[in-house]
């Protein structure tokens, strides 16, 4: 049994409320930070711990807090990433739903450590219930007086908001959060100069995902070290990962870092195997802008050794025979599933949600969809397939943030690694073209959707 | 005494020059000039916040600094990366850096009709222009282009987005020129439009200048629309005594006759200074301007097709005494100037 430091009270009555928290031994690490740490000892700790980012990219979060700028008179923001909108990732609604003083509880932590008086949690719109629960979390923590002036007597003062986001996926990068937050488009700036430098309101902001911010808790309480422990290599401490797809048991878990993705996969304890007693086929492994891999690929690495949930073993083989821990979105697909009516299916999305400010994404990741609906319907050639990976490769780093490349590698691995499901399609169109997952309205917009 | 500030040393392409810290490796090419200098669609410098988007000025920075001379892991654009001393660029060195341009010239034409014929910006568009340098023969797009109708901003300039290809530029100087947030980009991706608030006009005193910033024919000047094709004017720089902007303008001649007032640009297609929409749209007479000398056009421009390097006075002015006679003055000051 795997240890739990997030969700080791989830099942508790109540939990979800300051009272409950609090006998689990809630707001212990507010207690021993504010009393007894200076700031600079969280970071250090959060340093130690070898926590990192849980958003998807997997940046030490004690380097990134270092890196934070610290003029006089200036104030500094810490925000807090709940705009969770990767396909195949619901973690973070998940812990706020269910726990939300534990993210207050790493949100006031984290202040700390930063020097910042104000704090913003940027939920996506959407998720309005998980808003409210957040919402009414912070006025219980107020009235207890882990919030507001002077907090615990001594002399620290935070205040946090929650900010609802418009609903728009690249609201989940850094500076197009940063933008929403400020009032505007939701379009991402420009790097340099980055956050912690000139972030909210040009002020030195730290931008953290929500469990990676709920995991300073446990840092500050157990210490960095012994957060360490956990794990291996430079994957540290534990991950929430949700599960999805074709599995018998989905849901969101809490690994160790290390754990084997066979073990996560066919365990009891974990996923509970393929349903309906099929066999697995591929898995996208860490949300879905990662790249998919092959079942042969997904349990043992292209050397033969075992594949680990790391940042550094799902990585081993980069992006030709190795996919990315990213957010932690594990997408589990059987035997019966198409692989070009998937990557359609994401494309579809990333075309959606591409905010259209340069070209390579505005107009690249629209041609993808196109080409792939086309393929798919069984209306595609074999130049097709070349064609669309030409595309990829020219719209993969050559954008001004990461949704390019989020677009362009699921393309790319479907490609490299099923490629004869697109020739299928191309070769038996007949065939292609009867076939229906129930996504057939998606196909023709005008058509009438059947009731 | 004032303390000298440290040049930093840049190579672009193997051509060394030494600029100012905070020079972006664009403006440190545009210093060196040439076919070394990336092209640009959305950058313009006379707009805060603008570059970035379109991606044409991608370069490979093959050395960052001299303290830190790992290269860029990635193409940077050129229009907001600043140089580091012992920085080395490649730009048309670079067959990362053509492919990457290449791919970028071929997205932007997807959606961009290729009406250059009945185009009132051909002969001056920078995607033409673009697209004759790094783009290929044929698409490889089989799909329908996104159509839309055009829209009138006001009773002075029109709005084509079929042509638009989202740089923002005009969007930039609406926000920054007449303060008044009343123009901007409606919907995400390529469903993405320029708009104003349901069909809002565009009414400000600078608001022409939107026409001039756009760097294709998306947004255009409705009194010169279908007049003539831009290389069979002559432009001629001159100036009046306004008193809303400078007055210093680029008059562009047919016959006699003044066709269009745009600001003067140089020769990165950038206006020298704005002006307002009385001088670009109610001026259309000779004499309610002075008249400098013939605009200097590059030799490489369609429109140095009809031009003339030696000043003489502008052939239509020679042509019509009455209007020669009132402009013996303007003409003598002219020549000094030579």
């Amino acid at each position: 049994m795997g240890r739990k430091l997030l969700l080791e009270h989830i099942h508790v009555p109540g939990i979800n409320t300051l009272a409950v928290y609090r006998e689990k031994g809630g707001y212990r690490a507010v207690e021993k930070a504010l009393k007894t740490m200076s700031p600079e000892d969280v970071v250090e700790e959060v340093k130690k711990s070898g926590l990192r980012g849980r958003g998807g990219a997997g940046f030490p979060t004690g380097m990134k807090w270092s890196f934070l700028a610290k003029p006089e008179g200036v104030p500094r923001y810490l925000v807090c990433n709940g705009d969770e909108s990767e396909p195949g990732t619901f973690k973070d609604r998940y812990l706020m739903n269910n726990i939300p003083h534990a993210l207050i509880e790493g949100m006031i932590v984290s202040s700390y450590a930063l020097g910042a008086n104000t704090s913003y949690i940027y939920i996506r719109g959407e998720m309005m219930p998980q808003i409210r629960i957040i919402e009414n979390a912070i006025q219980e923590a107020k009235a207890a007086g882990w919030l507001g002036k002077n907090i615990l007597g001594t002399g620290y003062d935070l205040e946090i908001y929650v900010q609802p986001g418009g609903g728009a996926y690249i609201c989940g990068e850094e500076t197009a959060l940063l933008e929403s937050l400020e009032g505007k488009r939701g379009n991402p700036r420009i790097k340099p100069p980055f956050p912690a430098v000139a972030g909210l309101y040009g002020c030195p902001t730290v931008v953290n995902n929500v469990e990676s911010i709920a995991a300073t808790v446990p840092i500050v309480n157990d210490g960095g070290e012994e957060y360490a422990k956990i794990g291996i290599e430079r994957s540290t401490g534990t991950k929430l990962i949700s599960a999805s797809g074709n599995l018998v048991k989905p849901g969101v878990y809490e690994i160790e870092m290390g754990l084997p993705v066979e073990e996560f996969i066919f365990s009891d304890e974990y996923c509970g195997g393929i349903a309906n007693g099929k066999r697995l086929k591929a898995v996208v492994a860490g949300g879905s802008s990662v790249p998919i891999l092959p079942a042969n690929l997904i349990t043992k690495t292209i050397n033969g050794n075992p594949r680990l949930m790391t940042y550094e073993s799902l990585a081993d083989g980069g992006f030709v025979s190795g996919t990315a821990m990213g957010s932690g979105g594990f997408i589990a697909f059987d035997e019966d599933q198409c692989i070009v009516r998937n990557t359609w299916n994401y494309t579809r999305f990333y075309r959606h949600e591409s905010c259209g400010q340069c070209s390579p994404c505005r107009e690249g990741t629209g041609w993808m969809e196109k080409l792939l609906y086309k393929i798919e319907s069984g209306n595609g050639s074999l130049a097709d397939i070349d064609l669309l990976w030409d595309i990829q490769r020219r719209i993969e780093g050559n954008t001004i943030c990461p949704l390019g490349d989020a677009a362009a590698w699921p393309v790319a691995a479907a490609i490299r690694h099923f490629r004869d499901e697109f020739e299928w399609h191309i070769l038996n169109p007949g065939e292609s073209q009867q076939r229906n997952y129930g996504l057939a309205h998606y196909a023709d917009p005008l058509e009438p959707v059947t009731q | 005494m004032a303390e000298e500030i440290q040049k930093f040393k840049v190579s672009i392409d193997g051509i060394a020059i030494e600029v100012d810290p905070g020079t972006t490796i664009l403006n440190a090419a545009r210093q060196i000039g040439g076919d070394i200098v990336p092209p640009a669609m959305c950058y313009y410098s006379k707009l805060e916040g603008s570059g970035g988007k379109c991606r044409t000025c991608l370069v490979k920075v093959s050395k960052g600094s001299e303290k830190d001379p790992r290269p860029m892991p990635k193409l940077v654009a050129s229009c907001r990366t600043t140089v580091m001393d012992g920085m080395e660029v490649q730009n048309i060195t670079s067959p990362d850096v053509v492919d990457a341009r290449k791919a970028v010239v071929e997205m932007l034409l997807i959606n961009h009709p290729l009406d250059c014929p009945v185009c009132d910006q051909a002969g001056e568009c920078k995607l033409q222009d673009l697209g004759y340098e790094h783009g290929a023969v044929n698409t490889r797009y089989e799909f329908e282009r996104r159509t839309f109708d055009r829209v009138d901003l006001g009773d002075k300039i029109q709005l084509h987005m079929n042509r638009c290809i989202l740089c923002y530029r005009c969007v930039f100087t609406a926000n920054q020129l007449t303060g008044k947030r009343e123009h901007g980009i409606l919907y995400r991706g390529d469903h993405a439009e320029i708009s104003t608030y349901i069909e809002n006009a565009l009414d400000h005193d600078f608001i022409g200048n939107v026409i001039d910033v756009c760097p294709v024919g998306a947004l255009t000047d409705k009194t010169f629309r279908f007049k003539n094709r831009v290389w069979f004017t002559k432009p001629v720089d001159a100036h009046r005594d306004c008193p809303t902007c400078s007055g210093k303008v680029t008059l562009w001649y047919k016959g006699t006759d003044v066709i269009r007032v745009t600001g003067r640009k140089d020769e990165y297609d950038e206006v020298d200074e704005f002006i307002c929409n009385t001088c670009r749209f109610e001026k259309k007479h000779t004499d309610d301007w002075v008249l400098e000398h013939p605009t200097n056009v590059s030799d490489q421009s369609v429109i140095a097709s009809n031009h003339y390097h030696a000043f003489n006075p502008p052939a239509v002015i020679q042509e019509n005494p009455q209007l020669k006679e009132a402009n013996v003055e303007q003409l003598a000051r002219s020549e000094k100037l030579k």
